[in-house]
């Protein structure tokens, strides 16, 4: 990291790449439900449905085609590129 | 009749009558017809939630919950055996482990009559994966055997077309259906009026599970009720053994003797 620091402190016009560079290091796009979401920062399966104000509301979670169960949402990491299936129980017959 | 019940599973239930949860104006409109219609088991649907949309909507499960109701997931909309096998797990882990489901794979969406060879490929792992199904099949009295077979706890053959509304087609089709299955025979779809869920109930059926019969009728809730009755009446005349049908030999209920002269 140390050349590439001097690099920026010699072409000043590199700087803003390096910032969102480091920026992108974190931020995350994930599907969930068919639509691209993208995080700041990687997060938890938890943290996801916090965002998403679906707290304490009764839902299922698939990761990438396995379930997530609810005890373990706090431990699930999301990563990137991550398929999501968020789902409710709705009226049918 | 308290030692008439139905029993799925091991498990004992006094309706006969299951409701789909579908196609109600609302939610009062559906708790009201599924109190009406007496029935214990309800089946609900299984879907994407509507990320981003009011946060504070009630949910179907807070007007009928699973302490209250035997919630029976379904697989609607599903044409392969994997996405059937993919929402019933995702079902189960919705409400906790509980794990009496519905199968039911569609053909085309036109029709929405099963695809059997998918249906039986999902009954197989589902039952293998610890699922008690109950599923949705066409009349054929061979597929209802082999699923039978496979381990399904309840065979569901349709009446006629999901939706449709015609009652039942081929009842000598339910016949051999019953002559071979051991497991509760539940007729599921087509049913459009009382006199329907009479006849699959006099025919020996033991249970029938109906949606749009109730949700689409002008007043949900009195055919809920008229369900109830027809479930019930079908029943008791069941049990208590139907006179023969005789093409000829007209016999009066009346004494044919004694009768007054010409004036």
């Amino acid at each position: 990291m140390g050349s590439f620091r001097s690099t920026i402190e010699l072409h000043p016009h590199v700087e803003c790449a390096a910032i969102l560079h480091d920026k992108m290091l974190n931020v995350i796009t994930v599907h969930i439900n068919g639509a691209s979401r993208t995080f700041e920062q990687p997060l938890n399966v938890a943290e996801l449905v916090t965002q998403l104000e679906l707290t304490g509301k009764r839902v299922a979670i698939e990761r990438n085609g396995e379930i997530v169960p609810r005890g373990l949402f706090a431990q699930q990491q999301i990563a990137d590129g991550d398929k999501i299936e968020l789902v409710v129980a709705v009226g049918g017959g | 009749m308290s030692q008439d019940n139905l029993i799925i599973a091991g498990k004992s239930y006094a309706s006969r009558l299951l409701v789909g949860t579908g196609k109600y104006k609302d939610f009062t409109e559906t708790q009201a017809a599924i109190e009406a219609s007496g029935a214990e088991i309800i089946t609900i649907a299984i879907r994407r939630s509507n990320i981003g949309q009011n946060p504070n909507e009630p949910n179907l499960l807070d007007i009928l919950p699973p302490s209250k109701y035997t919630l029976l997931p379904n697989t609607a909309g599903c044409y392969s055996a994997d996405d059937a096998v993919r929402t019933l797990r995702l079902a189960r882990e919705l409400l906790d482990g509980h794990s009496l489901v519905k199968l039911e794979v569609l053909g085309d969406p036109q029709s929405l009559y099963p695809n059997v060879v998918e249906t039986i490929a999902a009954a197989k792992t589902l039952v293998a994966e610890g699922f008690q199904v109950m599923v949705y099949t066409s009349d054929d009295p061979i597929i209802a055997k082999q699923l039978e077979d496979i381990g399904c706890v309840a065979i569901m053959p349709l009446a006629s077309l999901i939706g449709s509304g015609m009652g039942i087609l081929n009842p000598w089709n339910l016949q051999l259906i019953m002559d071979r299955v051991q497991v509760p025979v539940i007729v599921d779809a087509g049913v459009g009026t009382a006199s329907d869920a009479a006849i699959a109930m006099e025919l020996g059926c033991h249970g029938v599970l109906m949606n749009t019969a109730i949700a689409a009728a002008q007043k949900p809730v009195l055919m809920a009720s008229a369900m109830k009755q027809a479930v019930e009446a079908g029943r008791s005349a069941y049990l208590a053994g139907r006179m023969p049908r005789k093409l000829y030999s007209a016999a009066p209920s009346s004494p044919t003797t004694g009768m007054i002269g010409k004036a």
